[in-house]
């Protein structure tokens, strides 16, 4: 897929077909996108989120930050995404500045969506806010419905929607900048494990089309084993990285993927971190 | 990708889309079970009505003490010149004093929107107005402002605190992911305010507009019954008190009765907008 670029200015929104590559697309496949030095993030609670932390996400990557409940991996994509400051530590991007880092699309554990707005309106909010008309992003956003497996529901409300759609419009949303790096924070943990398996494909394959980076919370170790290239197993209290499993197959992968030994491998090799941190807070 | 399918008959579509034998039951059944809960109420009240009808002959009740629905509804014919020429002031006033508490509940909503300490500081006083009985403020006001002004004001205060308080409450509950992707994606304040914290409040801004009417014109009533009570004044209410002092008691029942119906119809109306403009998302006006 080609990848014009999204003017980030009202100007340059009105020439959509300017083609400014927006910083972070140049980046080398493999090389650092963005790194967290050092980085902590204590809350105003006196709660230390995490301690600490380094991690490199690297071009291409799918990424998986995989731990139990409160060991603060959503707040290290929450920091990744700027929602949030550090309280110590750096995060470098590729490109040296935080304001120049590359295109991020965001999923929530929830789809989000704005139940008083219809499928596209929702799916055009991110164009929007960069100042495009609905006319010019309407391309943008049927091509965004269209890579989630929903080209006919442009005009249905959200609540016509069963969770699994509503969390595919939330994925046409974040799709629809075009971004080179994709934020989910645990999408798929609210459905069913059907549904679930039917999104994790297209997630793989979505992936590979887009070519974009993803960074993917969750806390199966199942799902992170069969989607991700590399799992950043974390632990809590402090939040840490405790293990960094790499995998060794190319994406996409399938179902018989699941039998396979580089997968159960994985699977294994996540398993023995967790209880290895689990067992080492319980000696304390 | 599999398609997946939409679950979003309601029961209504369901009745008119299969049209056949075993649909064409359940239609009349659904048909059926309206048509009773139009007529039911519609009945108990006309046989309430009549039964008042009834006592009033059957006893031979003075009109002075209490008049028959038949003779109130003839007096509200007979005297339809002063009590419809009443009616629109009343209206009038009832209508500015929701638009003005519309405007200024939405506008400090708006302001206190922007930072917790404006509304931690400025709270207080709509608190003060809201709970400082109406009735105790309207002749302190009758002697700072002349009596058309003093209604209007009168019908503002008690109109104003329940759409600012329900909008504020509404500003203040979007999705705090919502607001995350709008930080995200860069979207200032403003952007932020008429995309995503204006339409999250609707629902509560419509449901504190729907108070605010019925409150209106009780303010709009109960200032003019003040303003009465010192000669002044031209509504509704001001009719009643003229009738009483006058003991034209058929005449007090048909300016209440106009009071009645004009509330029913302010409440009717802002239903239906309210209906209107949620029907399509909130859980509120979804049929079911």
């Amino acid at each position: 897929m080609s990848a014009s670029a999204l003017p980030s200015t009202r100007s340059a929104a009105r020439k959509p077909d300017a083609v400014s590559r927006a910083a972070g697309e140049a980046v080398q496949k493999g090389a650092p996108l963005v790194t967290l030095l050092d980085v902590s993030k204590e809350f105003p609670n006196g709660v230390t989120a995490l301690a600490r932390l380094e991690l490199c996400v690297r071009a291409g990557d799918f990424l998986s930050l995989l731990g139990p409940s409160g060991c603060g991996k959503s707040t290290a994509l929450r920091l990744i995404a700027g929602l949030e400051p550090t309280t110590a530590g750096r995060i470098e991007w590729a490109t040296g500045d935080a304001k120049l880092r590359p295109r991020i699309g965001f999923v929530f554990q929830e789809p989000t969506l704005m139940p008083w707005a219809s499928v596209e309106m929702n799916v055009f909010l991110p164009l929007r806010l960069a100042g495009w008309s609905l006319r010019d992003a309407r391309p943008r956003i049927e091509e965004a419905l269209s890579l989630v497996g929903l080209p006919d529901f442009r005009k249905a409300m959200p609540r016509e929607l069963s969770g699994g759609m509503k969390m595919r419009v939330s994925i046409a949303r974040a799709l629809v900048t075009r971004p080179s790096l994709l934020l989910m924070d645990e999408p798929f943990a609210a459905l069913d494990e059907i549904t679930r398996f039917k999104l994790n494909d297209d997630l793989m394959r979505l992936k590979q089309e887009m070519g974009c980076t993803v960074v993917f919370v969750t806390h199966s170790i199942y799902e992170s084993a069969y989607l991700s290239t590399r799992i950043a197993v974390m632990a809590a209290r402090p939040g840490r990285i405790i293990a960094e499993i790499d995998i060794d197959a190319a994406l996409p992968r399938e179902e018989h993927f699941r039998r396979e030994s580089a997968y159960l491998q994985a699977c294994a090799n996540a398993a023995d971190a967790l209880h290895g941190a689990m067992d080492a807070r319980d000696h304390l | 990708m599999s398609p997946e399918i939409p679950h979003i008959t309601a029961p209504e579509d369901e009745g008119l889309t299969i049209g056949t034998s075993p649909g064409d039951g359940r239609r009349e059944g659904i048909i059926k079970a309206r048509l009773v809960g139009v007529v039911l109420p519609i009945l108990v009240f006309a046989i309430a009505i009549g039964l008042w009808e009834l006592i009033v002959r059957v006893n031979g009740i003075e009109p002075f003490i209490l008049p028959a629905p038949s003779l109130v509804i003839s007096t509200l014919i007979k005297d339809w010149g002063t009590l419809s020429l009443s009616l629109l002031v009343t209206l009038r006033t009832m209508a500015i004093a929701l638009l003005l508490a519309t405007l200024g509940g939405v506008g400090i909503a708006v302001i206190f929107a922007q930072s917790r300490l404006i509304e931690r500081s400025l709270y207080p006083f709509a608190v003060i107005l809201q709970v400082t009985p109406i009735v105790a403020i309207a002749p302190l006001l009758l002697v700072y402002l002349d009596s058309g002004t003093a209604i209007l004001v009168c019908a503002f205060i008690v109109a104003f605190f329940p759409i600012l308080s329900n909008t504020t409450l509404g500003l203040a509950s979007t999705d705090p992911n919502l607001r995350d992707l709008f930080k995200l994606y860069g979207a200032g304040r403003w952007r932020e305010l008429v995309l995503l914290r204006a339409p999250s409040a609707l629902p509560y801004f419509l449901g504190g507009v729907r108070i605010a009417g019925g409150l209106a014109l009780i303010g709009a009533v109960v200032a003019e019954i003040a303003a009465g009570s010192a000669g002044h004044g031209s509504g509704l209410a001001y009719r009643i008190v003229e009738s009483g002092y006058r003991l034209n008691i058929p005449r007090m029942f048909a300016a209440l009765l106009l009071i009645s119906l004009t509330g029913i119809f302010i409440y009717a109306i802002l239903a239906l907008v309210s209906h209107l403009l949620l029907r399509r998302w909130h859980e509120s006006a979804l049929d079911r």
